[in-house]
């Protein structure tokens, strides 16, 4: 039953937003959770004077909290009363359909045709107003103020930030042979309004967030060689900042942004470096005859997580950037590698390799070290994790027939949802950092 | 088909005059089937080969024997899964390649490492520039100069065969050898 109340959530988001889903990826949520919260989302009131809202807000905030596997969002067509005020709530008929909390709200005019988006947040059972919000959509963008709607629900409920008003950026490649095209795109989390950053007719990859999500770093094969370029998404203005000799790969931004770690092989073998992005100055991190790469910021700065094969098969490693040796992290499996960290240090998310079969696993210390490990995807060619920025759902590419395709899935494992390209594949996708209100 | 350069380049180690005699008494020997027989293969009855025609007879490669020469002709190094050393078959291939950078010291080439599609990117990244080294080293051992060789690795990302199983991935898993100065 929760599969078919998901669907159906799903109908209705897709059928408000088709426009959206015909040039850029299309959405599929293909399990869902038992034990979810379950949460009445009650269509938001039109009492703006314009023509009608261009998008349902409840069901895109119905669908975000479905996606994120802590709750279960009441089908549209079990919503029998709408009430848009507190005054209109009969906590009664919330009771018997089992749900523990109820959203309601309300589009009004805000200046320069947009909207402002009121809404209340209850706790059915005490029969008690949580919270009530205000957010405001610019023209055009009644979807982005429906994930802040969400948002602020979720954190309200689970005390954690919520990420839905963030952005994937992903690669796709359409053709084929000498025609193959690669595109760089940012959509956002959910995989609507997809926007294209950058064509390439040679492979694009590796792709890297700014903290601010002004900027990408990425790394293309346009010169020949493998170079890394740092984007300015707003702009498009972009330039190379590293086009050495041999590898330039794996790039990633430190927290506070002032620095980039990547992968060099000028001295002959891939090695980490960090590249202070003022001076453009090189650091080296790691020295060692194998294969060292894909290296990723631990949350305080002071430390990068990498992949190195130096035990025979690549597993992760640790190392702190004031000098020291590095330290072994994975231990199960026999091969994992591209590891990315949540906000929080202590989840680790990486491609696990047992025989043929690769799948995403989370490495979990929050009960401490050594930690336990746990597979996320059913393989068999997952890759590319990415954690969203509050650690609550992750993002990977895998490969379905032909094809490639993404999927998030809730960090619990148990709700994932596909995002599919109509024709051609998508690949190395990576979540945003939060989003500003400040634009 | 055997020819006389595939037969030479086993014995790297055959000083330059002996080479020459060998050299000369094969194209005699297998004018018939030697690939150089449209190159007036009647000068290999004359006693001195003329100076106009060096390559015919001092057994070293030119240009032309890339199109011709099968072990030339071939291009291509595959490798195990996750391996960068060099398998005993390929050991003819860079023979003759490395062979070829000695006597051409113009030459130049670029050798193209690759890896199959499983496992991260980056790490194929290393994966395939550490076949291209590999490479490069066992030319550099047949002859070849360090400066006629670059090496560049695409990982996973240029296949030649598309599909998800063996027998794609063991075609994916290479070195390609590509002249850039013949």
């Amino acid at each position: 039953m929760p599969t078919l109340i998901l669907r159906f959530a799903l109908f209705l988001l897709l059928a408000c937003a088709s426009g959206a889903r015909a040039q850029g990826l299309t959405v599929d949520i293909v399990n869902g959770s038992p034990s979810a919260i379950p949460i009445a989302v009650v269509p938001f009131a039109n009492e703006s004077a314009g023509l009608p809202p261009d998008t349902d807000v409840a069901a895109v905030v119905a669908a975000n909290l479905n996606r994120v596997g802590q709750f279960r969002a009441l089908e549209r067509r079990d919503v029998v009363e709408y009430p848009a005020r507190e005054a209109e709530v009969k906590f009664a008929t919330w009771r018997v359909l089992k749900q523990d909390f109820l959203v309601i709200g309300r589009l009004l005019d805000a200046e320069g045709g947009g909207y402002r988006v009121e809404f209340e947040l209850f706790d059915v059972a005490k029969q008690q107003r949580m919270a009530g919000w205000a957010v405001s959509a610019r023209a055009g963008d009644l979807r982005g103020a429906a994930h802040q709607v969400a948002d602020l629900v979720y954190e309200k409920i689970i005390g954690i930030r919520g990420a839905f008003w963030t952005r994937i950026a992903y690669i796709t490649s359409t053709g084929s042979g000498r025609n193959r095209q690669y595109t760089l795109m940012v959509a956002d989390s959910d995989g609507f309004n997809p926007q294209t950053v950058v064509r390439s007719g040679e492979p694009l990859l590796s792709l890297a967030w700014s903290p601010d999500g002004r900027k990408l770093a990425y790394v293309s094969f346009e010169r020949g060689n493998s170079s890394i370029y740092i984007q300015d998404i707003g702009t498009g203005q972009r330039e190379v900042v590293a086009a050495y000799k041999g590898i330039n790969g794996a790039p990633a931004f430190s927290p506070d942004g002032s620095r980039l770690a990547l992968t060099l092989s000028k001295s002959g073998n891939p090695e980490v470096y960090v590249m202070d992005l003022a001076s453009r100055r090189t650091t080296q991190v790691t020295r060692h005859f194998s294969i060292d790469t894909e290296p990723q910021w631990m949350p305080d700065g002071q430390s990068l997580v990498f992949t190195s094969d130096r035990a025979g098969k690549p597993q992760l490693y640790q190392v702190a950037l004031g000098g020291g040796d590095a330290s072994r992290l994975t231990f199960a499996g026999e091969y994992n590698a591209g590891g990315t960290v949540a906000f929080d240090g202590k989840r680790f998310a990486m491609v696990q390799g047992n025989g043929n079969v690769y799948r995403i696993a989370v490495l979990d210390r929050t009960l401490g070290n050594p930690g336990e490990t746990r597979l996320l995807s059913p393989g068999n060619l997952d890759e590319s994790p990415s954690f969203a920025p509050n650690g609550s759902m992750l993002i990977y590419a895998a490969s379905e027939g032909s094809r490639g395709v993404l999927y998030a899935v809730s960090a619990d494992g148990r709700v994932r949802q596909r995002l599919v390209l109509a024709d051609g594949d998508v690949r190395e996708p990576t979540w945003s950092p939060f989003r500003q209100l400040t634009r | 088909m055997f020819d006389r350069h595939s037969n030479l380049q086993g014995s790297k180690k055959m000083n330059t005059p002996i080479r020459f005699i060998l050299a000369a008494s094969l194209a005699v020997g297998l004018a018939a089937c030697a690939k150089k027989q449209t190159v007036e293969p009647e000068v290999t009855d004359a006693t001195p080969p003329p100076e106009t025609t060096p390559q015919v007879d001092d057994g070293k490669y030119g240009p032309e024997d890339l199109e011709t020469v099968p072990c030339l002709r071939q291009r291509v190094v595959y490798f195990d899964f996750d391996r960068a050393d060099i398998k005993s078959e390929a050991a003819e291939i860079l023979a003759c390649h490395g062979k070829y950078l000695r006597d051409r010291p113009s030459a130049m080439i670029t050798l193209e490492g690759h890896a199959d599609e499983r496992g991260t990117r980056e790490y194929n990244l290393g994966l395939g520039e550490r076949r291209g080294n590999a490479v490069s080293g066992a030319l550099q051992a047949n002859g070849g100069s360090a400066g006629q060789l670059n090496v560049v690795s695409y990982g996973e990302e240029r296949p030649v065969a598309d599909g998800h199983d063996e027998s794609a991935w063991s075609q994916n898993r290479r070195v390609e050898i590509v002249y850039t100065a013949k």
